[in-house]
């Protein structure tokens, strides 16, 4: 008996490996899973105090410490406001005489807020499950954002449930950009294990101008000739800020460590990009 | 018919209990952070049901729910289950080999549980390929998460007993060692009369 268990285990193991997404065991598996969502769904509900209770105790044991990085992270930003405020005042100006339109804000990708109604708790398969499904005009590859930053994408796909492969899944990989000045962008990959950690690797050797606290970007790009090339992210959505920017590494291997803008371990609502490749043309320069 | 009926409670118990230890587990113990990490409750109940109903239940949990568990995140079959399948049966074998009475056995059960299971996951995605850069974190994390899921295992323990207990077939070693830590293999005779006895006997 027990060796026949272990031979299925390792029956389906192998078999699942070498299926395509539309293969009988991956239609089997999302066909249980919608009759199991709305099961999810009630429970999260139901449970959804038990959840708030336990987040505001860990919360509140991680606000002591988080308290001076914010206090920190604060005066930063003040100065920061400041020389951007300006900017943005020259840029709407600028905006205005080349007639520019506004197309890659997020609002313009038709954003569709959904529950997270699971979430896994291993440390090599970082997903969620959310109530919203292609009934709702979700495709796959979706991005998807929480707390105002990118989370994730779209990898499984039902008519009521989505499952979201975080940013911290060891299958995740976005181009990103750094805000420091010039733009360099590099590819951010997670440090599986280490789920406050994203590593942008790959950046240009002369990024030596990268500091600690700057603001990272999902580059997004589109090329001309090839549509299929196109990123899957619209430029500009926040990820997170650079955590630890030691020049040796930045010079030797080319990388520097990024701390998510969003808690993925306390999600509780997320928005899913449905139009991630909307505003095509964005100027009209005279 | 009662037979029939009898048979059937235990497995039908388990397959419920399976289900809700999962849909509670990803809806909800999932997404509470403790310590930067979240609990995982379906080793334990797997543990506790190889500690109370022997190797073969046990074995046969472990697949049941790590099928399911690996179904609800459509992750890749098999993975979770083959892992849970060790972990049900070496439960299950440590009871039927040791019959450990002490009350702490589901504590170094149950980390042990989340140990096989945290490093198992690991050694397995290790052979499947990994993409990314794997932090030494990882195993900081993995210990983390063993420390948890210690921390809870005595309840876990105590509401899985609630539950497959009462349809468990009488197991006649434990029915004469608690004869024996009661007072007495007949049933009639109260450790209190016994107390009186030997009293009596004595100078």
């Amino acid at each position: 008996m027990l060796a026949l268990l272990v031979g299925v285990s390792l029956i389906l193991l192998t078999a699942y490996f070498g299926e395509s997404p539309s293969s009988p065991l991956h239609n089997v598996q999302r066909g249980i899973v919608e009759v199991v969502s709305p099961l999810q769904q009630g429970a999260s509900t139901v449970l959804s105090p038990v959840k708030d209770v336990a987040g505001w105790f860990s919360d509140t044991l991680q606000a002591k410490s988080q308290n001076d990085q914010l206090h920190a992270q604060l005066n930063k930003a003040t100065k920061a406001l400041a020389y951007y405020e300006q900017k943005a005042t020259l840029t709407s100006q600028l905006e205005a005489q080349l007639k520019l339109d506004d197309t890659n804000s997020i609002s313009s990708y038709q954003p569709v807020s959904a529950d997270v109604i699971g979430a896994d708790p291993t440390l090599w398969y970082q997903t969620i499950e959310i109530d919203q499904g292609s009934d709702d005009g979700i495709t796959m590859n979706d991005p998807v954002t929480g707390s105002g930053a990118l989370v994730g994408k779209v990898t499984e796909l039902g008519s009521s449930f989505s499952i979201v492969t975080l940013i911290t899944d060891h299958t995740f990989a976005v181009t990103a950009e750094v805000l420091d000045g010039t733009g360099e962008t590099g590819v951010l990959l997670p440090a599986v294990g280490s789920p406050n950690q994203l590593l942008l690797q790959d950046l240009p050797s002369s990024a030596t101008g990268i500091q600690s606290g700057q603001l990272v970007v999902t580059a997004g790009f589109k090329d001309p000739q090839d549509p299929d090339l196109n990123s899957l992210y619209p430029p500009g959505i926040p990820i997170g800020t650079v955590s630890s920017a030691n020049q040796n590494e930045l010079l030797n291997n080319q990388q520097v460590q990024v701390a998510p803008a969003a808690n993925l371990r306390h999600l509780s609502v997320v928005q899913v990009l449905t139009r991630p490749h909307a505003g095509t043309a964005r100027a009209q320069v005279p | 018919m009662n037979v029939t009926g009898s048979s059937l409670r235990l497995p039908l118990r388990l397959i419920l209990l399976a289900l809700v230890t999962v849909v509670v587990q990803e809806s909800a113990v999932s997404q509470i952070s403790i310590f930067g990490v979240s609990a995982d409750i379906t080793p334990l109940v797997v543990m506790s049901v190889g500690l109370l109903a022997g190797s073969l239940p046990g074995a046969i949990m472990g697949f049941g729910t790590g099928l399911l568990v690996d179904t609800v995140l459509v992750q890749t079959l098999g993975v979770t289950s083959l892992l849970y399948i060790a972990i049900g049966y070496w439960s299950g074998r440590l009871r039927e080999l040791r019959d450990p009475a002490h009350g702490l056995v589901p504590l170094a059960a149950g980390a042990a549980a989340t140990a096989v299971a945290g490093l198992g996951m690991t050694l397995i995605q290790f052979l499947l390929g990994v993409d990314a850069p794997v932090s030494l974190l990882l195993l900081q994390q993995i210990f983390i998460t063993v420390l948890v899921n210690t921390l809870i295992a005595l309840p876990v323990y105590a509401l899985v007993r609630r539950v497959v207990q009462p349809v468990l077939p009488d197991d006649p070693r434990r029915r004469r060692r608690r004869a024996y830590t009661t007072g007495g293999l007949s049933p009639l005779q109260r450790p209190s009369q016994r107390l009186g006895q030997i009293s009596r006997g004595s100078p």
